[in-house]
């Protein structure tokens, strides 16, 4: 059972600030985190290799300084980590993000399992996961809490929905998102920040991934982000006046004018 | 302080911060108030490798000394010493093994113990027997199928939670403290079982039991090292784990400190944080001191202790003396700080101080310590006359 989780860094705070020439998030200065959901991914993985034994492969595409969270993932549990690095990858939206992930997840070949966070603390759009099974042409489940049997090439899930969960069977290989419900990330250990000190972590470049690069980056972003701007906040308030039986029959007809009732 | 410690050393210290912030503290006052024993962060612990810190490699340890244990410990007992204690009673448990297990019994042991597996525990004192531990009434008799002992534990930490119990008894009644023996003893053993429960006034989330020996028959390779050995193993025994006792009031005490700067800083009365007082900063900055000594103290003792000196029961005995001492002055002025508040459980400073005060008393009371002390000076004085 070989895993690979994808892993993201992201500012470790809400109040970041936006660089009003590129519509970026201003990096400096900010901590950096693990993406708290991929916390949950990579916990995940390492409780599926003490179940079914394998490997687990941390995988970011990311800066150079990526590489210190991807050290921590080795500490955590992870057997090794590549991280995709390369200015051609900068900008790129989840398309072109997910485009890159799967090239690089190709490239690593033995896997019988993808495991992302939900969505990340930063873009907060949820979509490479679902993307990136789309371009490895293999089955996906969003939302995981749960993972119940893996046998004989099957997978048997539950995912949260609305109202409840769902069970579902999957062939493996197969891209899984999961949730913070799946389980508690445990801290790293002391032979894993060991080993995480010497690890080798590679770095890929677009030319180690053999990618077309129209297809990766901000060439190979199909949205820009054109403005990031942070709401209005307007209040808008009427008083309705009268006695309580008046108010309440002025309530009642302004809601219906409004076809909320 | 800088105390110049390894890089692995200051990764352990590190990690066990990091353990005792983010899944201690959220729990530690809940954990006290139901005297909970914490197993999910002893599974934490062993998850990060902490129970091998004091395991030699060749026995899948990190092969960690004296002064890897105690920064385990003191940071540990930085937010709660209560989960500190049950984490370095394993360590205690362990020690005649790796002091005097022979190379079989290491290879059947210590592997569980350094994955955190199973918990072991030291059962020395018996309701006859605290200060004067050759006062031991528990009897092991050789039978021809083993060693059958007979008699009750009291007090001990990790009772009935341990699976791996140090048990001293005696194999020889007529010679006291010569008659000693020490035992391995497992949990779920017929003829073994535990007794009452403590109910403590600190370090409440650990657990101290009775353990009950009623014909309970061991195999004969159970025996740690000789016969009659069993006294002089375990003076030497606490010799090596009393800084880590001073480990865990430095601990508790550096808690108490934090917890006091920063109340005083956000405390207002007469208009300013009380901490622009004359006298609460003398306060403060005593409890400074007095910590940062008896840190300063731990870690030369455990240093000796790790740089291979034949005796230092003096310089133990000090560091837990001065150590324990200074966190009972230093967390009673912790509540000093934060007056009424300070009483009341809701702010940590009155746990701290209920923690503080086993410290002065168990792994040899202070008194009985001043006393061993004194006698080693006198015994240098005399050699020179």
């Amino acid at each position: 059972m070989n895993i690979t989780v994808c892993l993201k860094q992201v500012p470790g705070t809400t109040q970041v600030k936006i660089d009003p020439q590129t519509n970026t998030l201003i990096r400096q200065g900010i901590k950096n985190i693990v993406n708290p959901l991929d916390t949950y991914a990579l916990e995940e993985g390492i409780r599926l290799k003490e179940r079914y034994g394998g490997q687990v492969t941390a995988i970011s595409m990311g800066p150079p300084q990526a590489e210190e969270m991807l050290r921590e993932a080795i500490s955590i549990g992870a057997d090794q980590a590549v991280l995709l690095c390369d200015s051609a990858f900068a900008s790129a939206d989840t398309l072109a993000t997910a485009y890159t992930l799967a090239q690089a997840i190709k490239k690593l070949k033995d896997f019988d399992l993808v495991i992302c966070g939900r969505q990340t603390l930063d873009g907060d759009t949820g979509q490479v996961g679902p993307e990136l099974a789309e371009m490895l042409g293999l089955p996906f489940v969003a939302y995981v809490s749960q993972i119940e049997e893996i046998k004989d090439g099957l997978m048997r899930v539950q995912r949260l929905v609305e109202d409840g969960h769902e069970v579902i069977e999957t062939t493996l290989p197969a891209v899984i998102t999961v949730v913070k419900e799946i389980n508690v990330p445990r801290l790293p250990s002391l032979r894993g920040l060991a080993r995480a000190r010497s690890a080798q972590i590679p770095a890929w470049t677009a030319q180690d991934l053999g990618v077309d690069p129209n297809m990766v980056g901000r060439a190979g972003s199909a949205t820009w982000v054109v403005k990031i701007f942070f709401p209005q906040r307007v209040r808008r308030a009427e008083i309705l006046p009268g006695s309580a039986e008046a108010q309440v029959d002025s309530l009642i007809s302004k809601l219906k004018e409004g076809r909320l009732i | 302080m800088e105390y110049f410690l390894t890089e692995p050393q200051k990764t352990i210290k590190n990690l066990a911060r990091r353990i005792a912030e983010e899944r201690i503290l959220p729990v530690r006052a809940e954990l006290d108030e139901k005297e909970q024993f914490p197993w999910d962060i002893m599974k934490d612990l062993a998850k990060s490798d902490m129970f091998r810190v004091f395991v030699p490699e060749q026995y899948e340890g990190l092969g960690g000394g004296c002064l890897d244990l105690c920064l385990v410990v003191e940071e540990l007992s930085r937010v709660c010493s209560g989960v500190a204690v049950s984490y370095a009673a394993s360590g205690l448990g362990s020690f005649s093994l790796l002091e005097y297990g022979s190379a079989e019994q290491k290879r059947k042991y210590l592997p569980a113990i350094a994955s955190g597996a199973r918990l072991a525990a030291f059962a020395l004192t018996e309701p006859t027997a605290g200060s004067d531990a050759s006062a031991i009434r528990t009897t092991a008799e050789k039978t021809p199928g083993g060693y059958v002992l007979n008699g009750t534990k009291q007090f001990i930490t990790n009772g009935g939670e341990a699976e791996i119990y140090t048990v001293i008894a005696l194999t020889d009644k007529t010679k006291g403290a010569r008659g000693a023996s020490a035992f391995l003893v497992e949990k779920d053993t017929p003829g073994f079982s535990f007794g009452k429960k403590e109910k403590k006034m600190g370090i409440r989330a650990s657990s101290t039991r009775e353990l009950v020996f009623r014909n309970c028959t061991i195999p004969t390779e159970n025996i740690i090292g000789r016969e009659g050995l069993g006294f002089i193993m375990t003076m030497r025994i606490l010799d090596r784990s009393r800084p880590g006792i001073a480990a865990q009031a430095v601990g508790i005490a550096q808690g108490a400190l934090e917890a006091a700067v920063d109340y005083a800083r956000q405390r207002v009365q007469f208009g300013h944080p009380i901490i622009a007082q004359p006298v609460v900063q003398n306060m403060l900055a005593d409890m400074a001191i007095q910590v940062e000594a008896a840190r300063a103290l731990t870690y030369a003792a455990a240093r000796m202790i790790d740089g291979g000196a034949k005796n230092f029961t003096e310089e133990s005995a000090m560091s837990k003396v001065f150590a324990s001492d200074m966190a009972m002055k230093v967390t009673t002025d912790a509540v000093q700080v934060f007056g009424g508040a300070g009483y009341m459980r809701d702010y940590p400073v009155e746990k701290m101080m209920r923690d503080a005060k086993i410290t002065q008393i168990y792994e040899g009371t202070n008194e009985v310590l001043r006393s061993a002390i004194a006698a080693e000076l006198r015994k240098r004085r005399g050699r020179q006359d």
